[in-house]
C-alpha cells in the first residue's frame, strides 16, 4: 500500500494505491494526519481509484480522518472507489460523513 | 456434505498474515473460477475474521491462527478461521453492527457485519480463555467452464 499526498486548488489530495487493511492502516493514518496538520485544508479528498482491496479497517481509517478534518472544520470526499470497495462503504453508512463521488479523469 | 478439495494453513498472529491469508484464498479458489465479485466478497470476509483473531483474540498473548478452506459439492465454499486467544464474552453483542471494544484504535465495529453480508452463512463459536472459531459458507454461481 502506497499513498501520494499533494495539495491542489480543490484541497488536500491523498491518492491511495494497493490494499488497505489493518496491517497498513497505521502508516497511512500517520502520513495523512501529518499532511492535514501541515496544510489544514478545507477539503480532504481520498482518491480510491487505485485501491484493489479494503476491509472494515479502511472504514476506520476514513472515520478517523473525518474526525481530524472536523477539528479544522473541513470536509472529506471519497473519490472513485471501485465497485467492491464501494459495497463495503455503503454497508458502513460512511456516506453520512464523507460523500462518495465519481469523476472522470 | 462431500468435500471435493481442501487446504489448511496455520500462521502466527502477526498483521502481515492478513494479506497472506487473502492471497491463499485467491490461490486456492482458482479451481472453482469465482467471479471477481464473489472472490472479493470471500477475501473481504476472510480478512475480517483473520484481523479479528490478530487484533482482538491475541491482543494479550501470542499464538497461531488456523485457516481452513473447503470446496464442497454444488460449488459451496466453506471457510473456518480459528484462534486460541481470549475469546468473546457476549457473542450476540459482539456481532451487533458498530459494536467494538477498541474504538481508540479506529476500529469501526463492522467486521462481523461485513462477514454477514458478504457470505451466505456465518457461525461464531467462542469461549472466554479458550478462543474463537468463525465458520462461513458461500455458494458460488454456476459456471460454464467448470471442470467436472
Ligand atoms: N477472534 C476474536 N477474539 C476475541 N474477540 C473478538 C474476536 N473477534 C471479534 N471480537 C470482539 O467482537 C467485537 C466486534 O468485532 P467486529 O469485527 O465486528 O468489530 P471490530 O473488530 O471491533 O472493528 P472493525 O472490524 O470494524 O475494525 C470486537 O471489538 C471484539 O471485542
Ligand atoms: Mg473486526
Amino acid at each position: 500500500m502506497a499513498v501520494k499526498i499533494y495539495t491542489a486548488q480543490e484541497g488536500l489530495i491523498a491518492v491511495l494505491d494497493g490494499e488497505i487493511d489493518h496491517h497498513c492502516a497505521q502508516d497511512l493514518r500517520e502520513k495523512i494526519d501529518q499532511a492535514i496538520m501541515e496544510n489544514q485544508p478545507e477539503l480532504l479528498i481520498l482518491d480510491f481509484q487505485q485501491v484493489t482491496f479494503m476491509d472494515s479497517s479502511g472504514i476506520g481509517l476514513i472515520m478517523g480522518r473525518y474526525k481530524q478534518m472536523c477539528t479544522y472544520s473541513g470536509n472529506v470526499i471519497i473519490r472513485n472507489p471501485p465497485l467492491h470497495i464501494k459495497r463495503v462503504m455503503k454497508l458502513s453508512g460512511i456516506e453520512r460523513i464523507a460523500k462518495i463521488e465519481t469523476i472522470k479523469i | 456434505m462431500n468435500t471435493r478439495n481442501q487446504i489448511k494453513i496455520s500462521f502466527p498472529a502477526i498483521s502481515i498474515n492478513e494479506r497472506v491469508s487473502r492471497a491463499v484464498v485467491s490461490a486456492f479458489l482458482v479451481q472453482v473460477d469465482p467471479t471477481v465479485e464473489e472472490l472479493a466478497d470471500i477475501r473481504t470476509a476472510v480478512s475480517e475474521a483473520v484481523t479479528n483473531s490478530i487484533v482482538h483474540g491475541y491482543r494479550k498473548s501470542e499464538g497461531n491462527v488456523d485457516l481452513q478452506i473447503k470446496i464442497l459439492e454444488n460449488r459451496e465454499v466453506y471457510i473456518r478461521i480459528k484462534d486460541r486467544g481470549c475469546g468473546i464474552e457476549d457473542i450476540k453483542k459482539a456481532m451487533e453492527p458498530l459494536y467494538t471494544t477498541a474504538p481508540e484504535e479506529e476500529r469501526a465495529g463492522l467486521g462481523f457485519a461485513v462477514m454477514q453480508s458478504f457470505m451466505d452463512k456465518l457461525h461464531v463459536r467462542s469461549k472466554v480463555g479458550e478462543g474463537t472459531t468463525v465458520i462461513m459458507r458461500k455458494k458460488l454461481g454456476d459456471n460454464q467452464c467448470q471442470t467436472k
